[in-house]
Formats: structure tokens, sequence, C-alpha cells
């Protein structure tokens, strides 16, 4: 894989294609999508010295000095960008790694940190698999002083006859497929106006910069309908939120590493320990795998989301999930469903933790605990094994307490995330909300 | 454009499919009678099984009432001595095994010379697909594929070796390199990719052969 080669492709393509504008990506500590737009002409210099600008104006990316950083184009990650409507240029996106000014790999990257702990588990022979459940709302507007209304009042599964909803999911599922993303499946999900856009497995850095790019392109088509899609893991009370749920398995060369034939749950000692790994550390990565205060609305009994630290084999209550596999296709399917995850989460960052901690339980031999039999959303808290933590506070708090996650993500976003959040946190704290105002204003 | 005379009959079916992928028409002659039935562009003469026939072919070929021009020879590394005394009867040569490359360049440099013969920038045709192999565009009905590199280095390699059935590892080794550390399933995403971009319609030109790997569209030659 030759980098002049694909240097040579991406501009080659440009030229030939007659792309106006290209749009260098990449994503802050937080997750969202940054971009600068240059012109084709100065894509080649990107390559060669990268795009210098002031990494203090990305959150995340500041620090005390030399704020300056570059970002250097990855060219295997160029896409060509077909307009949302026909009448619009074709751009190209690509994504970006950040360096400092003498090219050693910018700390506060959360896409270079993903690559690190790639990186680590290749060295152990390992590839990283993921594939995404995505959930989101389609809202009839983004105004934030109304409670938010969803389209339409169909339910899982439900095909809808007249249902804008589902022409404007065609259409996203249409730009996704045609920019590289597969999507396996796509349905109404359970609540009002929610959807689920599953996506095909891929290796991990691919399949975060495609979660990026997901996320823009549902809201980019939503918006071309004068409709609003939200990933806000819990818009709405009394309906289910809207989690990631995410499948990850790990490869060594073509064969499936989470296999076992001669296993009775056809799990492979490595699986064991990834999912031993997972539990073990579960509090301490929420708070970057459900980084906002709002996350933890949706973690509660009743509403399809996990709240306990558990594992199961086909039971959806439990945290870690083991999907029954096609007959057959066991040595292709074996795979474990992460379910805690919501899809305002950072994805590099998310992933990086979710494989540092299966990593860690295969390297030490975590014992696999005896998998939840019960069905936990109905059983008491006192049956289910500890608790996922209950509001971004306390999962802060098992953050900081975490050499895993310090190791993981890198001092930098490390410490800056705790920062952050515990800054959201107080704003948070502080908030008078309108169920302390109906509840206590006339009675005390 | 005439076609390239082939000798012997049946052709050697790795310069018939170098022939086939470059675009250039060919017709196969196994003897002075065949030769003199068409008209030629040029002729490929392979003397790997038979070499005193084929010097013999070639000989008979550039008799001045024939004059069939350019002539290429296609020899085995132990022959290359006995071309010595027999300048007059090709314009180059090509030591066999050959790459398909290389051969292709000859072929090409050797039509080139000829007036009123252009060969258009190399370009793989399979039914509706498209790849041009300079300007790394691909198009299919006439619609182009927006690829990334990987997606179109892969496409290329299936495409110009329709019918094989490749490997995952064979085609990581050879579309990635050997120095790409992702694992095998890297080659299934991009597949999956390719697919989704080819669209509905032509999805099946890449098709999975299970337990074994992928093969791209029909052989053009038999198998």
């Amino acid at each position: 894989m030759d980098q002049d080669h694909q240097q040579n492709y991406v501009l080659r393509t440009i030229e030939e294609r007659r792309v106006r504008l290209v749009r260098l990506w990449f994503t802050d500590v937080l997750g969202q999508l940054k971009s600068v737009a240059i012109s084709p002409v100065e894509l080649e210099t990107a390559f060669d010295e990268g795009i210098q600008f002031d990494g203090s104006a990305i959150d995340g990316f500041s620090r005390v000095q030399e704020s300056d950083v570059l970002a250097f184009p990855d060219a295997n990650s160029f896409q060509l960008m077909p307009g949302v409507t026909d009448d619009d240029e074709l751009t190209a996106r690509i994504f970006c790694d950040i360096t400092n000014l003498d090219r050693s790999p910018f700390q506060g990257d959360p896409r270079q940190v993903l690559k690190r702990n790639l990186s680590a588990a290749a060295e152990a022979g390992y590839q990283f698999m993921a594939a995404p459940e995505v959930e989101f709302f389609y809202l009839a507007s983004d105004d934030l002083g109304s409670t938010p209304v969803p389209l339409d009042n169909a339910s899982y599964f439900d095909l809808t006859t007249f249902d804008e909803n589902s022409s404007i999911r065609r259409r996203t599922i249409q730009r996704l497929e045609a920019t590289g993303i597969p999507v396996e499946y796509s349905f109404h999900e359970d609540a009002p106006s929610q959807h689920e856009i599953d996506l095909r497995y891929a290796d991990g850095l691919t399949m975060a910069d495609s979660v990026m790019a997901l996320r823009m392109i549902v809201r980019e088509v939503a918006m071309a309908s004068g409709v609003h899609a939200t990933f806000m893991p819990k818009p709405m009370e009394g309906v289910q939120g809207s989690g990631m749920h995410t499948h990850v398995s790990l490869w060594s060369g073509d064969t499936n590493a989470f296999w076992d034939p001669e296993d009775p749950y056809g799990l492979s000692g490595v699986a064991k320990g990834f999912i031993a790994g997972l539990l073990h550390h579960a509090r301490e990565v929420t708070a970057v795998t459900n980084q906002l205060v709002n996350s933890y609305k949706r973690l509660v009994a009743g509403f399809e989301a996990p709240v306990h630290v558990s594992w199961a084999r086909n039971n959806r209550s439990a945290l870690v999930r083991v999907p029954v596999t096609k007959q057959g296709k066991e040595d292709q399917d074996t795979r474990l469903e992460y379910r805690s995850l919501d899809p305002a989460a950072n994805p590099y960052l998310a992933y990086s933790v979710i494989l540092a901690a299966g990593l860690k339980g295969i390297r030490e031999g975590y014992e696999l605990p005896d998998e939840a039999t019960t069905n936990l959303f109905q059983e008491g808290s006192a049956s289910g094994g500890e608790l996922l933590p209950q509001n971004l506070s306390i999962a802060l708090d098992e953050m900081e307490r975490s050499e895993l996650v310090q190791d993981a993500l890198g001092e930098h976003i490390f410490e800056w995330v705790l920062r952050n959040k515990r800054a959201e946190w107080d704003a948070y704290r502080s908030h008078v909300s309108s169920f302390e105002i109906q509840r206590y204003l006339r009675s005390w | 454009m005439n076609p390239l005379l082939l000798w012997p009959d049946p052709p050697s079916p790795d310069v018939v499919r170098v022939l086939d992928l470059a675009g250039v028409p060919w017709s196969a002659a196994g003897d002075e009678a065949a030769a003199r039935a068409g008209s030629w562009s040029g002729a490929v003469v392979v003397a790997d099984d038979d070499p005193d026939a084929a010097f013999a072919m070639a000989r008979t070929l550039r008799r001045s009432d024939l004059a069939v021009a350019p002539l290429l020879l296609v020899v085995r590394g132990t022959h290359v001595a006995d071309l010595a005394d027999r300048h007059d009867v090709f314009d180059d040569f090509c030591v066999s095994p050959f790459h398909p490359t290389e051969l292709e360049a000859r072929v090409r440099h050797l039509l080139a010379r000829e007036p009123g013969l252009e060969l258009g920038p190399e370009v793989i045709h399979y039914d509706g697909l498209v790849l041009n192999v300079e300007t790394y565009q691909a198009a299919i009905d006439e619609r182009p594929l927006d690829l990334t590199y990987m997606e179109y280095e892969l496409l290329k390699f299936l495409a110009m070796n329709p019918g094989r059935v490749y490997t995952r590892e064979v085609l990581l080794s050879q579309v990635w390199g050997y120095e790409y550390y992702g694992g095998a399933r890297t080659v299934d995403v991009h597949v999956r990719r390719l697919r989704a971009k080819l669209g509905e319609e032509h999805a099946a030109l890449i098709q999975t052969v299970r337990s074994v790997g992928y093969k791209f569209g029909e052989s053009r030659w038999g198998t």
C-alpha cells in the first residue's frame, strides 16, 4: 500500500472529477466533527506539509503552549461526496491525523488515540472489528423552547404507509452506501419517530470514521427535508432512548479469535477474557461510552437499556450480550455486543476503551463470571450484580480512578475529558428542572 | 484496425489474455494459407513449444509478398541465442515466461509505429464496467463510481482477471501489500463496500466463493 500511489490516486481523481472543494475532517475530543475546506490545488501541499491551524480553537485540543497543530490528510480515507440534491457540486472529504509541529502524533487527537490502541491489538495478534446499531430520532424541529415532537407514532419494525420518515431514511441509506458505508439493516425502532441503522462490520478505525460520517449524513439528509435528526441519548421522557449497541470481534488473520467449536458456548478463551475485561472495567469506561448528563437518563430500568454489569447469551437486558449465531456460520458470526454505548459517544475514544478493557481481560486472564439468566429489566437490582454508574458524576469518579482509561486515552485527553465533563456536571447540578418546579413549587 | 496474427493456432492463452485486456483485436493463423486469407496489423509468434516451426513461420510471414509487420517473437530464455542469426524475421522479441505487463507494453510499442493505429489509454472493460488505468477512473453503465483508493485497486485487480478465484490472503498480499497489518477480514469489508457502490444490479459481478474467497465475473477464455 504505497503512500505516493494513494496520494496520486486522490489528486488525479479530484482533477478528473472536477471536485471544487475538499473537506479535511477531524474530530474533537467530544466527538464533534470538524472540517476545514481547502481548494483542490492545496491538497498536494497538505499531503506533504500538513495544514497548520490553531488547535486551541478546538475543544480538547487546547494546551497552554504550542497550540498550533498540523492536519495531515489520510489518503486512504478519501471519499467523494455526492451532493444531497443532484444540483449540488461534487465535493470530497478526507479524514486527517493531527500532529504537533514536529510531526509527532498530537496527544489530543482522538483518531490517533484509536490508532494507537488498534496497533496494541495488532501487536497482540488481533484485528478489532466493530459493527454499531445506531439509533436516533427524527423530530419536527430543533426548537429548544418546546418539547420534542416526533414525526410519527409508529413502533418497532412498523412499516408505515404515510411515513415521510421512511423516505428520508431510504435516501439516507442510499447516501451512506454510495459513500462506502454499507448498511446491514434499517428499521423503525420502538419509540415514535425513532429509527435504527445497523452498519456492516468493518475494522475499528474505518468504523469510527463511518460513525462520524453517518451522524453527519443522517442530519444532512433530514435537514434537506426540513426535519431535525438527533442522536441525543434520551430526547423524550417515557419512551426508550437511543443507544449505539456495538458488536465487536477480534480476528487473527482469517480466523475469528472469539470462536471455539469445542466450547459449549462456542466461545474461545479469548472471547471469555474479553468479556471478563469489559465487565471488570465497565464502570470505569462508562464516562467515555456515555459521555453526556443526558446519557444516564437512558440507562434506567424498563427501557431496553442495560443497568447492571452483567453478561448473557441472548438476554437483551445484559450489558454484554453474546448473540446467538446463525447455524453453520459460527466461525464468521461469533461476536459480542456491548449495549451501554450511546450514539452521542466519541466513537474513536469509545472503541479505544472497549478494546483496552477487553485486551486487558485477555492478557491478565480475568475469570468470566456466571451468565445472567434472568431478565434483569424486571428483577430487582439485588440479583443483577453491580450497577452501572447512575449519573455522569459517578461515572467520572470511576474514570478518574482508572489506570486503564488513562492508558487507553493518554494523559492529555484523559485529563481534558475529566475537566470538561466535571464542568458539564456542575452546570447541570445547579440547574432547576421542570421536575422540581412541578413537584415542589406549590407544595412547599 | 486489422487484427494481430497469432501463431500457433490455437494460440497461447496467456498471450490472448493480455491482448484481450488491452483491447487489441487478434486472430489465430496456423499456416501460410490462413495467413494469406487475412489482413494483419502485425503478428505475435510464440516459439515456446516448437522453436524451429516458429522461426519457419516467422520467415514465411516476412516474405516480401506477405510482409506481415511488425512481428513479435515470444521465445523461451534458453532459445534467445537462436535469435542471433535471425534478426531479419522479427522486429522485437519477448522472453517467456513473460510478465503480462511486458508483453502488453511491447505490443503497444510495436503497434504505435503503425500509421493510423492508435490505442487509447489502458482501459479494462467488463460488461458495463469500465476502468481507466491511467486516470484511475471507474464507471458502471457510464455512471462514475466514487471509489476510495483501495476499493479501486481491489476492483482493478479482480477485473483484470475475470473468472479467477482468489483467496482473501492472496488479495490482501497482492492488493494491499505484505506490510499491511490488517487481517483478511479487511478484504470482506472492501468487497461489501464495492458491491454497495456498484449498485444492486451489478453487485453480483463480485461473487463470494464459499470457503475460498472471491471471483470477478466469468472467464472469457473458458476454464
